[in-house]
């Protein structure tokens, strides 16, 4: 049941988008985000939505993994196309009754909300979805490493990310292994007030804290035991190397924004 | 009227995504009121699996677990009543504690079970000495004991819901021989003291083979053979196949009947082995 969260999940897979350099992918996803927000007509939308369906359908990930993902967002969704729908009160009016008032402005904008919400969360988690949590974290790192001119401790921001996401599952796993030994001394995780379930987790929780630390203790004396020393001077097993078709593909993503805004000048 | 019945029992982890493992198919087994069941298996062959069914933590993907004769998971009842009747001691059990004391700790399950304090009371104290824990630790905090006495508490936490059914997840892992002995015998005593139910799950043949009147198999995720310690044994090439070996004692005593030496073949320790010898010779000690 815990392991059901899918924030941040990878698909393993060997589709040309999982094998993009994750540097690539990263500044993608921005450019894609950026296209987003200048889009401002139906044709616009249009053009990111079929960019994005594109690179799903590359990517073999499945499209109910994209609306698991999208599941927990759906409040946001919804409240955001309600207070557009009722809020904006310019253009014709399409329907009105007591003291609602629907616009053919307001249903547009609604729907370009929604659109916008959902493509934006999308592109992101199929970003997560093709790469490697590693390979992610390598990406950053190598996309930050500028910063490291002004001391900026980019490697150390980077190595606490890929332990986090490392032990994620772990803990993960840990916390359910924990929860089933509780249970089955009787412990009820689900029923009762909200005041006893939060007093039902402590048989959870200061398990899964203790274990934590005995884990950070010995990942610690593991690191420095293999002369671990920070990031000076140290090289990479797998060097990220930026091939013909990750620069054919920021390419295509910049393509994107250009065409958005030139789409802005074509009225439907 | 057997205590515990799967039928047709399989468990498919993740189903559904690309994770996909199933991990039991198809287990069919019966074990009776007061059997001690060995139940053994490479590591990944689902044994873990299996005993967590049994008190309804996993629901079946398809197939049923039945308690006395009706399915666990037909009723939230039942479920919660298979937790406290089916007692189940996790792989390294120690993990789990919590309490600021051990003796909040042992107490955690009967508390569970809404028993009054004067019964909790006595179950405690009961459960501490079947493992062999002093009145001393009571008051200490768990996480100060040594390995083999947190292990101690744990399972004296499960004893104390006195479950009819008592199922140890490789109790013995990680221990020392003398750990490994002494918890070993303490479940020996329990069942003679209490004609409980025991499934004792291992990868390791020389601790089961000894204390359990039946093995049980597993191998890839359903039951490869099920008999007594000597049936099973008696299949020692299969057994390798699947990549367990029988205990060093019991292989000698094979080969040497093979020599047509007439040594018991149930010998499963050295000492055992040496006493049938020294009875074969006309019991001279040398
Ligand atoms: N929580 C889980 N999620 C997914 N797969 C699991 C999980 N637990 C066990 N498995 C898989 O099920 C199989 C059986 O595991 P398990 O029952 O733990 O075996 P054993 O206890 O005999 O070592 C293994 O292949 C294991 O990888
Ligand atoms: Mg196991």
């Amino acid at each position: 049941m815990l392991k059901d969260i899918t924030l941040g999940q990878y698909f393993p897979g060997n589709s040309l988008i999982h094998r993009l350099d994750p540097r690539s992918k990263i500044l993608a996803v921005l450019i894609y985000i950026v296209a987003l927000f200048l889009a401002k007509n139906a044709l616009s939308y249009a053009l990111l939505a079929a960019a994005l369906l594109v690179c799903v359908a590359i990517s073999r990930v499945k499209p109910a993994a994209l609306f698991k993902g999208l599941k927990p967002l759906l409040f946001i969704v919804v409240f955001t196309a309600l207070l557009n729908l009722f809020y904006i009160r310019t253009g014709e009016v399409l329907f009105s009754w007591w003291k609602l008032v629907i616009t053919v402005d307001g249903v547009q904008t609604a729907i370009f909300m929604v659109l916008r919400i959902v493509l934006l969360v999308s592109s992101t988690f199929m970003l997560t979805y093709t790469t490697a949590p590693m390979a992610l974290t390598d990406g950053l790192e190598s996309l930050l490493s500028p910063l490291k001119a002004f001391h900026a401790p980019v490697h150390e921001f980077a190595m606490m990310m890929s332990i986090a996401m490392r032990f994620i599952p772990t803990l993960v796993e840990e916390a359910d292994k924990i929860m089933n030994a509780q249970k089955a001394r009787g412990a009820d995780f689900e029923n009762g007030r909200l005041t006893e379930r939060a007093k039902a987790l402590l048989p959870l929780l200061i398990p899964l804290f203790v274990s934590a630390f005995r884990r950070a203790d010995e990942l610690a004396v593991a690191m420095e035991s293999r002369c671990y020393h920070g990031g000076e001077g140290r090289t990479r097993l797998k060097q990220l190397k930026m091939a013909a078709c990750d620069w054919l593909f920021l390419l295509l993503s910049s393509a994107l924004v250009v065409g958005v805004i030139l789409l802005k000048r074509v009225t439907l | 009227m057997p205590t515990i019945k799967t039928q047709a029992l399989t468990h498919i982890y993740s189903s559904g995504t690309p994770f996909k493992s199933v991990a039991i198919s198809n287990v069919n087994v019966e074990i009776a009121q007061g059997e001690f069941v060995g139940l053994i298996g490479h590591t990944g062959s689902g044994k873990s699996t299996f005993v967590q069914h049994l008190n309804g933590l996993l629901e079946p993907s398809s197939g049923s677990v039945l308690l006395d004769g009706v399915d666990i998971n037909s009723s939230k009842r039942l479920k919660a009543q298979a937790r406290f009747s089916v007692g189940l001691v996790f792989q390294y059990p120690e993990y789990q504690l919590f309490e600021e004391t051990v003796y909040k700790d042992i107490a955690f399950g009967p508390k569970n079970m809404k028993l009054g304090k004067q019964e909790i009371d006595e179950r405690v104290r009961e459960a501490a000495g079947f493992v062999g824990l002093p009145e001393s630790v009571f008051e200490r905090s768990p996480l100060e004991l040594s390995g083999g006495q947190k292990r101690r508490v744990a399972i004296a936490g499960v004893i104390a819901m006195r479950p009819s059914v008592l199922v140890l997840d490789e109790p013995t892992a990680g221990l020392d021989p003398d750990g490994c002995r002494s918890i070993l015998k303490n479940i020996t005593d329990y069942r003679d003291a209490t004609g409980a139910t025991i499934i004792l799950v291992s990868h390791s043949m020389e601790d089961v083979a000894r204390i359990a009147d039946r093995l049980i198999v597993f191998h890839g995720g359903s039951v490869a053979m099920d008999g007594t310690p000597g049936e099973v044994f008696s299949r020692t090439e299969e057994l390798g196949r699947i990549g367990l070996g029988i205990p060093l004692a019991t292989e000698l005593a094979l080969r040497l009947r093979e020599l047509g030496t007439q040594v018991p073949a149930s010998c499963y320790t050295v000492s055992q082995l040496y006493d049938a010898i020294i009875s074969l010779r006309g019991g001279a000690s040398c």
